[in-house]
């Protein structure tokens, strides 16, 4: 073995302990990479892969009903491959010892054919027989009760409660994620797909050779935007309700939030993480070059290269990075793999093709060595530049001033161990100032974590106890007269009842338009609030429109500006409205209106769509089945339940992934600490050994060392919450949606959690220094020269 | 004078483990130093002196054999008594002076000052060695001669009741050393500290009580100087 070699080889095992926590940091950093790249390339591939295999739609419109033939039109429209009618229908079922109200949509599937689109993944099972009041059930909502083949649940069709025997189990490309009629948050306990035989779901429904429902898969290199038009205008007479691309549908674009909010992460934390990673390695490069000055002088005198010494250091550097990067790739394997499979279960994709690209690993190699490099460059380029006969000389005292601080006159205070602290620190300020840079990231990332959790809790609770107070949302089936809201207000158990009118729109301002849902109140609403940016209950203007801010920056339109209205159901009106005001929220992208004026404009009378309930918790099961039996309800939407899908599906997702990241970033926070105190420690020792030999007590030397940890990271931890918070802001920032905007709310307790897992790491790394200082070695120290 | 014993050490014996072998330092030592004296310890490398120093100082412990310092044996004292054993009683100058980078020579002294019992100030201590006029200059800032100057008014500020120097003049040039050997012998007459020197340097010889010769761990002779044949450096 070569001589440099071995070197290497005991260098690396005399700096073991520092190697081992900065390879710690950038195995972090590779994990978070490995983790989330591929976890987001095996969802996108699954995604892409079940769109094909399964036969995925482009485009997709429902209408009130037309007769088949219309289909044969349909597939003439120009850039049209294929067209499929179908009927759907919404209903509400009953599941044996569930006694909350549940609401499924029928989905008609071909008597004796596999459905041209959108085909089904049976899980379990086999298709229902043509004829036969059978029914394929979703698997997600399966899995909620429990549900095999062979069991019989009850449905509400077209008035009559039917038992339907349970075929199988499937699970389709339409409704990877599913989310039931106004919900925000799917809830697989109380909503689910039910696929029928297409005869015997259009019989009960009175659709016999007519459907409501089209999907299309268009010609490669067609314009969307043309078709799309030409299928309105054919649907039109029957009631359509306006054609919306693969972009627009909804399980579609839940994915790619989604996967957007992931895309984020992915590259967000594996970029603080790395950049940590290189700062530490810079650091120990640099000190270690010094304490080597020597050595290098020989090894040159005897005639090594400059790119032989400077390679020998490179070769250290790398070592350590590839033994991070390495244990980074399998832990990012591991966790991606398992996080993979979390999603894989919550989005519910047939499979998940999980798989590590050699690209991901070779950029994962690359990113950190050029880290790695870079941060070492410098300090390998000062060893090897160094004229032999300068390094052999041992370096001159190093100089030292005042600190700023003493010379305003405190000095006399402060006993010579502190002034050593403050003058230790003012010497290197760039280097101090990247210890405490260092540190304030680590606690950065650490408030990272914990701000998804506090943002969702402050989201939900706005929505759900300041806007959403009622308990109960009851749907009707078609627009009812407002005799509706006093028969249920008179129910025995409803404390109060407040209308409300929902319609399907596209608003359009300028270039821009938004499909959403324009929802009327009356002005003295109660139970259901539109709240101002104090939120404080809004109360809606006689007349104009009120725009979600999230909306009005989407459309780009102001308060003042007139947004045309297009109602996508009934007589489908097209009007412009004046902007009266902008609300802000964090859930979705609703427009508002007054309930009266919502009613002008739609032209079918004073209708209602449904009303909210205030009940009394004691009579739920009681009303639940009271309203079960009534003709002209659609669904009930139970808040409690609302509340808690929301937390299980946030819970889910971006709590998960953040934790895993808390983690990791908690072993930043250690290295970082750890190494900058280590540090402190080698280059000190000879200056603290003098210290005990002139009768310094344990205790006091520790303090030199341990003061200057405590104090730099005690100043590190505002700044720390200050970075924190623009991470948050730059997280919020790049994950708002059309479905929710992350408020930037950090709790107390989340700087606190920060500023503890700081401390808890400069405490551990204290204790294992006050172990070294302990066994620090008297006599060697002072034998030895600078 | 001379009849006050500071030191008495009994059949001292050091074994270092290297690797495979054993090194013997020292071979069964006795030894008694007195108030007010100045030692020199002479030998060649390895012979044993720093090891004796050390031992005297608290830094190390013999494997075998008693040292006796004011009726206390040091081989029994605890680690936390011998920190106050070398906070107390004992100063040092080292060959390389050991200063803290970070403080002015006032400070370096001060840092021993502040947790001394009775010391002089660290303003008397530098007038000592004659170095009032450089007090609040950085190490850096200063010659390698006055370097070791401020690491004897550290030794000294506490007013020990010895002074131990490994090689105090070793990094230093004839010229300088001389001056440092000055100021040794200042504080030794006028302070009556008991002095023990390592040195190589020859000047110092004639100012010494006693020279102590080691080899290969033994002491193989003492001179003693009598007092008309010191010479004032």
């Amino acid at each position: 073995m070569k001589v440099l070699t071995l070197k290497l080889l005991r260098d690396l095992w005399r700096l073991r302990s520092q190697s081992l926590a900065i390879s710690i940091v950038i195995a972090s950093g590779i994990a978070t990479y490995i983790m989330s790249v591929s976890t987001l390339n095996a969802l996108q591939r699954t995604r892409a892969a079940v769109y094909t295999e399964y036969r995925f739609s482009d485009i997709f419109t429902s209408l009130k009903r037309a007769p088949e033939r219309e289909l044969q039109r349909i597939k003439a429209i120009p850039g049209v491959k294929d067209a499929e009618s179908r009927v759907i229908a919404s209903v509400r079922m009953q599941v044996a010892g569930f006694s909350d109200p549940v609401i499924g949509k029928l989905v008609s599937i071909p008597s004796n054919s596999d459905p041209v689109m959108n085909a089904l993944y049976m899980r379990k099972g086999r298709r229902p027989e043509p004829g036969k009041e059978e029914v394929l059930l979703s698997e997600p909502f399966a899995n909620a009760h429990q549900l095999q083949p062979g069991d019989h649940i009850t449905a509400i069709i077209n008035g009559h409660r039917e038992s339907l025997r349970i075929s199988g189990i499937a699970l389709s490309p339409e409704y990877i994620y599913n989310l039931g009629p106004g919900a925000m948050f799917p809830d697989d306990k109380r909503f689910g797909i039910l696929w029928m035989d297409r005869h015997i779901l259009a019989t009960a429904y009175d659709m016999d050779g007519a459907f409501n429902d089209v999907v299309l898969k268009l010609d490669n290199s067609v314009n969307p935007k043309q078709v799309m038009e030409n299928l309105d205008r054919l649907l039109d007479k029957y009631g359509g309700a306006g054609a919306y691309p693969r972009k627009d549908q909804q399980s579609h674009h839940f994915l790619n939030q989604e996967f957007r909010g992931l895309e984020t992460m992915a590259i967000l934390f594996p970029v603080i993480f790395l950049g940590v990673a290189a700062f530490l390695l810079n650091v120990v490069m640099t000190r270690l070059i010094n304490t080597e000055r020597e050595q290098i002088a020989v090894f040159k005198a005897f005639g090594y290269s400059n790119f032989r010494v400077a390679l020998h250091y490179l070769w250290l550097v790398m070592i350590i990075t590839a033994m991070g990067v390495t244990a980074g790739l399998l832990l990012g394997y591991w966790l991606g793999n398992g996080l993979g499979n979390l999603y894989m279960n919550f989005f519910h994709f047939p499979y998940l093709d999980y798989r590590l690209d050699i690209s991901t690993v070779l950029i994962a190699f690359v990113i950190s060595f050029i880290a790695a490099i870079t941060g070492t460059l410098h300090a390998v380029y000062r060893a090897a530049s160094l004229p032999p006969a300068e390094a052999m000389h041992p370096e001159p005292p190093a100089s030292y001033h005042e600190s700023l601080f003493e010379r305003t006159g405190i000095k006399r205070f402060l006993s010579q161990p502190t002034r050593m602290i403050l003058r230790h620190m003012g010497r290197k300020p760039v280097k101090t100032g990247f210890t405490v840079l260092g540190i304030a990231m680590a606690g950065a990332i650490v408030m990272l974590g914990n701000f998804q959790g506090d943002a969702i809790d402050y989201m939900l609770h706005v929505q759900f106890n300041l806007a959403q107070r009622e308990d109960l949302t009851v749907t009707f089936t078609q627009p009812t007269s407002r005799k509706a809201q006093y028969e249920l207000a008179s129910l025995p158990g409803v404390a109060y009842a407040e209308p409300f009118r929902y319609a399907p729109v596209r608003l359009h301002f300028r270039q821009q338009h938004r499909r959403t849902t324009l929802q009327g109140f009356e002005s003295h609403s109660d139970l259901h609030r539109v709240l101002n940016t104090q939120l404080q209950p809004f109360t809606l203007p006689s007349r104009g429109i009120v725009l979600n801010d999230y909306l009005a920056q989407l459309l780009g339109a102001r308060t003042g500006d007139r947004v045309t209205v297009e109602i996508l159901s009934g007589r489908r009106p097209k009007l412009e409205v004046e902007v009266i005001a902008i609300v802000e929220e964090m859930l979705g992208i609703p427009a508002y209106m007054h309930l009266d004026a919502l009613n002008r404009l739609l032209g079918e009378g004073d209708a209602i769509d449904g009303v909210f309930l205030d009940i009394d918790q004691q009579q739920q099961d009681k009303i639940y089945r009271e309203l079960r039996d009534m003709p002209g309800v659609a669904g009930i939407t139970i808040k409690e339940a609302a509340v808690q899908s929301a937390h299980d599906t946030m819970g889910d997702t971006i709590l998960i992934f953040t934790f895993i990241n808390t983690l990791l970033a908690t072993g930043i926070a250690f290295g970082v600490i750890y190494n900058s105190v280590r540090i402190a420690y080698s280059e000190r020792s000879r200056e603290l050994a003098s210290l005990r030999v002139l009768g310094f007590r344990h205790s006091e030397v520790a303090y030199i060392l341990l003061g200057e940890l405590a104090f730099l990271t005690l100043i590190a931890i505002p700044p720390g919450f200050m970075i924190g918070k623009l991470l948050c802001s730059i997280i919020a920032t790049e994950m708002a949606s059309d479905l929710y905007r992350i408020p930037l709310i950090i709790e107390p307790a989340s700087y606190g959690f920060s500023a503890t897992v700081v401390l808890v790491s400069a405490i551990i790394s204290s204790l294992i220094i006050w172990q070294k200082l302990k066994r620090l070695d008297l006599v060697t120290a002072l034998k030895t020269r600078e | 004078m001379q009849n006050e014993t500071v030191f008495e050490a009994y059949g001292l014996t050091r074994t270092y483990q290297v690797g495979d072998t054993e090194v013997q330092a020292l071979r069964g030592i006795d030894l008694k130093l007195y108030r007010k004296e100045l030692v020199v310890l002479l030998g060649a490398s390895g012979s044993g002196k720093s090891t004796l120093l050390n031992i005297l100082g608290g830094l190390d412990l013999p494997t075998y054999g008693q040292v006796m310092y004011a009726g206390n044996d040091l081989v029994k004292a605890s680690e936390r008594e011998l920190t106050a054993y070398r906070r107390y009683h004992v100063g040092f100058v080292f060959q390389f002076y050991n200063l803290i980078p970070s403080l002015t020579a006032r400070e370096n002294v001060a840092v021993v000052t502040e947790i001394a019992r009775n010391p002089m100030t660290p303003e008397e201590a530098l007038g000592i060695v004659h170095l009032t006029d450089r007090m609040d200059h950085f190490p850096a800032q200063l010659s390698g001669g006055e370097q070791q100057r401020v690491a004897i008014a550290r030794a000294i500020a506490k007013r020990p009741a010895v002074l131990l120097c490994d090689e105090p003049t070793g990094a230093l040039d004839s010229n300088t050393g001389i001056i440092v050997l000055q100021a040794l012998e200042r504080v030794n007459l006028e302070l009556g500290t008991t002095t023990v020197v390592i040195t190589h340097n020859a000047v110092i010889g004639s100012m010494a009580d006693r020279i102590i010769h080691l080899s290969d761990g033994r002491i193989i002779s003492i001179k003693k100087m009598p007092v008309e044949l010191r010479r004032r450096i």
